[in-house]
């Protein structure tokens, strides 16, 4: 019987399954250390105010508690880093304002962090919080962007006059406008991205050792990328050198984002561990997530396209407003600027783009990269806009998108907005996903349903996304304070099975799997026979973690990297064995071969070799098969494809509901495409979410409304259709794998086309456009104004 | 402090606890099963579902106090001494119904009731409404209602040995 097809192609189950259908998981609040002690943090209920008096006396007399930290006893240390800098159109840097630990005079957001209190249970902690005495004077407040930016309007930071963090731009304005004033027609939109909250079903979750002996420390978090968390920490907020602060990100329970970032209460935790000599838990109530996990989106713009009278695109303008939240968030400078504006050409030829991004501070949550990140604000700009100018000119939304399309045969294509797209044929996606959604049989299920009462619609909408981040010297001139390579360390033992120490983490996108999948492709080793370690510093040599769509395209071509490396490797043990010249040695299916003989040996056997070298080439080679790379992608990797939603809306109650959903995405090389199909899914899912049930919503004065999964609209599984998703891939044509990255597809492709098809159901009430999410109480109200129209 | 005694997955203990004290809290922190997750504090998500004398509970809902004297079943206790999966947790991982895992524990043990009360079976739509008390973030369902209808026929058959 020949073994089970378990490389590159083949929807190989997973290998973390087991334990997590078991309920043998092990998520960071399952691990516990003995004599630990539990944090509960006090958060300001108001959205900015003086802290005049803090009086922790009663608190600490409370039962259990152990110790009551505020601001003052962390003075001493840094406030949390943002990891990446943008300068203004002026040249000069964004207003970066100290983001401390515990707040200082200040709070500037509801669930801004002032004390920490510390006990033997969690209970007790939570009493003793009940017990702290705060004196806030409130200050005026700020929610949304359109009014920080108001004259007069309440400033969240001394130092950011008008709310600015950086006033940006990119792209060529005179070219712009001289495009502008031959237009024979230019259409503008205004759009909101609405404000998300992430909600990864585990909760944030740090604990803190401290070992006196050795003065080690080890986090264990919630994190996407642990080496990261230990050199922000490390560093720049608590001064502990590498050597002496493990951190561990164990099974994590989704991040979409949320859990890239350096949290507070990580550096309290570790803190804290360290001055009370004794393990220290902190675990967020799902409230605590909505008001301190990072938000996302939350962009107000202006688009305008200049058009021919062919309906050719001339040039692009886009004004974005964007909020950055009370305090910048490890990444958020980078979401608004190189995530969204580079994006503006998507799929398409245009031939001049220019972009103004001004990024405002308000009294509210963070904000930071969300699924997409940027990519999805981009998306949902450009696709609306397309499908407005069809409104506005008649023109039909497949046809213009054709006239302007980036063509097949011009890749690399270089666009004005700085990307160079290595590969693509969005001609090929979008045809794809037109037949399987049977795009020109929709004017007879349209009839079909206005006959029954009901309101169908269909939209697509073809995306372009830069993922696999990413060339380090790239994100280096453009304000990264860190490299973006990644790191593996392939280990085969004496025996022959391989341990792979992987820089990404897995927190649902199943690497365990896949990328044993690529050992066993690559080294012909079974897939029983491997194993991947992610998620340790102590661990793995170092890593950026996983974010952007990059494992793969990134941590994967780094351990395709290393393979090569054990491969030349075992060339030259075997061509000593077999006594042949290294040039003759072919290795293939997990054998090295003499050219045109029937010698040869077995990776296990030359691993043994290597680690029992009686017969070894010592003079030339060390012992050992254990290889380690760093790899540094030459360029982002482009994903894309087209979306196409097909709605029915009941024009009684305004409920929508998706009666088809397609997705065809072109994310390169596939491995395993079981979890490509899953990863696009949920990618869709949030998209849809996005575009008719999510907001996050503050009121006038910054209080946080929808604080909890009763006021936050979650998809849940009968608001959601079975999905078609398919893929039509053009290889990246400058990694090993030729994998593009299919992580964040699903969340950047959909919500324009849901919307799209909503606006088209809706095309009788003379509905231009629909800002998210679509809720039943904005359809119902259309529809009726629709219908008083009429009767007028 | 209150004393409970009840049965987790065959086993019987007898565990002292605060009169606030939730089920969760008693499985997780008192007795080691870690299995059974909290995802929110509004009783919204249902990563916390465990079976209490054979009907699915979010056991965030349930002070420990009450479930005195009960059968408890966790994701723990579904699979045979010898290893052997349930049914559902087969279907589970051959329809890829899981990413993080986080919710997995709360959605096999209220699909497995979801079926099990349903013995005539449930239509794709019927399964999706059944699971309106359980969150998850990274499926989009598609796969988890895949594994629920997959696993029906094995159940019923199972039952009617």
């Amino acid at each position: 019987m020949n073994a089970p097809f378990e490389g590159i192609g083949a929807s190989v189950r997973r290998k973390e399954d087991l334990r997590f259908i078991s309920g043998r998981g092990n998520y960071t609040d399952d691990i516990n250390r003995p004599g630990q002690l539990h944090a509960v943090i006090k958060r300001s209920d108001r959205p900015h105010a003086r802290i005049v008096s803090i009086d922790t006396a009663a608190a600490k007399a409370s039962p259990g508690v152990v110790a009551v930290f505020t601001g003052a006893d962390l003075a001493g240390i840094g406030g949390l880093p943002c990891g990446w800098q943008i300068h203004s159109k002026d040249g000069s840097p964004m207003v970066e304002p100290k983001h401390p630990v515990l707040a200082e005079g200040k709070v500037r957001h509801v669930g801004d962090p002032i004390a920490v209190v510390i006990a033997d249970t969690k209970q007790q902690a939570r009493d003793a919080a009940e017990k702290l005495d705060i004196v806030l004077d409130d200050l005026p407040a700020v929610a949304l962007v359109t009014d920080a930016v108001k004259p007069g309007a309440a400033l969240v930071h001394d130092e950011a006059a008008g709310n600015q963090c950086y006033d940006w731009h990119l792209g060529d304005k005179e070219g712009m406008e001289a495009a502008f004033a031959k237009a024979a027609k230019v259409v503008t939109l205004d759009l909101v991205n609405n404000r998300l909250i992430p909600n990864a079903m585990e909760p944030r979750c740090a604990l803190g050792d401290y070992d006196q002996y050795s003065g080690d420390y080890t986090l264990y978090t919630t994190s996407q990328n642990p080496h990261v968390i230990r050199l922000l920490m490390g560093a720049f907020v608590l001064g502990i050198p590498e050597h002496r602060l493990r951190v561990v990100a164990p099974d994590v329970g989704g991040g979409f984002g949320s859990k890239i970032y350096h949290y507070a209460e990580e550096a309290i935790v570790t803190w804290a561990a360290g001055q009370l000599k004794r393990p220290v838990k902190w675990t967020a109530d799902r409230t605590e997530s909505f008001m301190s996990d990072a938000h996302g989106r939350d962009h107000v713009s202006t688009a305008q396209m200049a058009l021919d009278a062919e309906g050719n695109f001339l040039a692009l303008k886009v004004h974005t407003l964007c909020n950055m939240g009370a305090y910048l968030s490890t990444f958020a400078p980078a979401v608004p600027t190189y995530l969204y504006a580079t994006l503006l050409a998507g799929t398409y030829k245009t031939p001049v783009i220019y972009v103004e991004v001004k990024a405002v501070f308000t009294n509210t949550v963070p904000v930071d990269a969300y699924r997409g990140a940027g990519r999805p604000e981009a998306t949902f700009l450009l696709e609306r806009l397309v499908d407005t100018i069809c409104h506005d000119t008649g023109a039909d939304p497949v046809a213009i998108r054709r006239r302007n399309f980036i063509p097949r045969d011009a890749f690399p294509y270089q666009t004005p907005v700085a990307l160079q797209y290595d590969s693509g044929d969005y001609f090929a996606t979008l045809e794809a996903a037109m037949k399987a959604a049977d795009w020109n049989g929709f004017p007879s299920r349209r009839a079909a349903a206005k006959a029954v009462g009901k309101l169908r619609g269909i939209g697509m909408s073809t995306y372009l996304e830069a993922c696999g981040i990413a060339p380090s010297k790239v994100v280096g001139s453009l304000g990264a304070r860190a490299g973006l390579y990644e790191v593996a360390n392939v280990r085969v033992h004496p025996t022959g099975s391989v341990t792979v120490f992987t820089g990404t983490h897995s927190h649902g996108q199943g690497h365990e799997t896949t990328m044993a999948q690529l050992v066993t492709d690559q080294l012909g080793v079974p897939f029983s026979q491997v194993d991947i370690v992610h998620g340790d510093t102590s661990k793995i040599p170092f890593g950026m973690g996983t974010y952007g769509s990059r494992s793969l395209a990134v941590g994967g071509s780094a351990m395709v990297k290393a393979m090569d490396k054990i491969i030349t490797k075992g060339k030259k043990i075997a061509a000593h064995l077999l006594e042949a010249s290294v040039d003759d040695i072919e290795f293939k299916d997990g054998k090295f071969t003499v050219a045109g003989t029937d010698k040869s040996k077995t990776l296990s056997e030359i691993a043994l070799t290597a680690y029992v070298p009686h017969n070894y080439p010592i003079e030339e080679i060390e012992p050992g098969l254990d290889e380690t790379a760093f790899y540094d992608p030459a360029n982002f990797t482009f994903p894309g494809g087209c979306h196409i939603c097909e709605v029915e809306i009941d024009p009684e109650t305004g409920v929508t509901r998706i009666v088809q959903f397609v997705a065809v995405d072109d994310v390169g090389r596939v491995v395993n495409p079981m979890i490509v199909e899953g990863q696009v899914q949920g990618g869709v899912a949030q998209g849809i979410g996005q575009a008719l049930l999510e907001s996050a919503v503050y009121d006038a004065n910054a209080q946080l409304l929808s604080g909890s999964m009763m006021d936050y609209t979650m998809p849940r599984a009968d608001d959601l259709p079975n999905f078609s998703v398919a893929t039509e891939n053009t290889m990246c044509t400058h990694n090993p794998l030729g994998s593009k990255g299919c992580g964040e597809v699903g969340a950047i492709g959909s919500p324009p086309a849901v919307i799209n098809a909503v606006v088209n159901a809706l095309k009788d009430y003379g509905v231009r456009h629909i800002d998210m999410p679509a809720s039943p109480q904005k359809i119902w109200s259309i529809i009726q104004s629709g219908h008083r129209a009429a009767a007028e | 402090m209150p004393q409970v005694t009840l049965t987790v997955n065959g086993k019987s203990a007898s565990v002292e606890v605060e009169g606030r004290t939730l089920l969760v809290e008693l499985l997780r922190d008192k007795l080691g099963l870690t299995g059974t997750h909290v995802g929110c504090d509004t009783s919204q998500c249902g990563a916390c579902v465990v079976h209490v004398d054979g009907n699915s509970v979010k056991s965030c809902t349930m002070l420990a106090v009450q479930a005195d004297g009960a059968a408890i079943t966790t994701i723990e206790g579904l699979a045979k001494a010898d290893g052997t999966l349930h049914p559902m947790q087969e279907m589970f991982r051959e329809h890829h119904a899981l990413q993080c895992g986080f919710c997995t524990p709360g959605m096999v043990m209220s699909a497995i009731d979801l079926v099990a009360k349903n013995p005539q079976g449930l239509t794709e739509e019927e399964i999706r409404h059944g699971l309106e008390g359980n969150l998850c973030r990274c499926t989009g369902y598609h796969n988890i209602v895949k594994a629920i209808a997959a696993a029906q026929p094995l159940m019923h058959a199972k039952a009617a040995e």
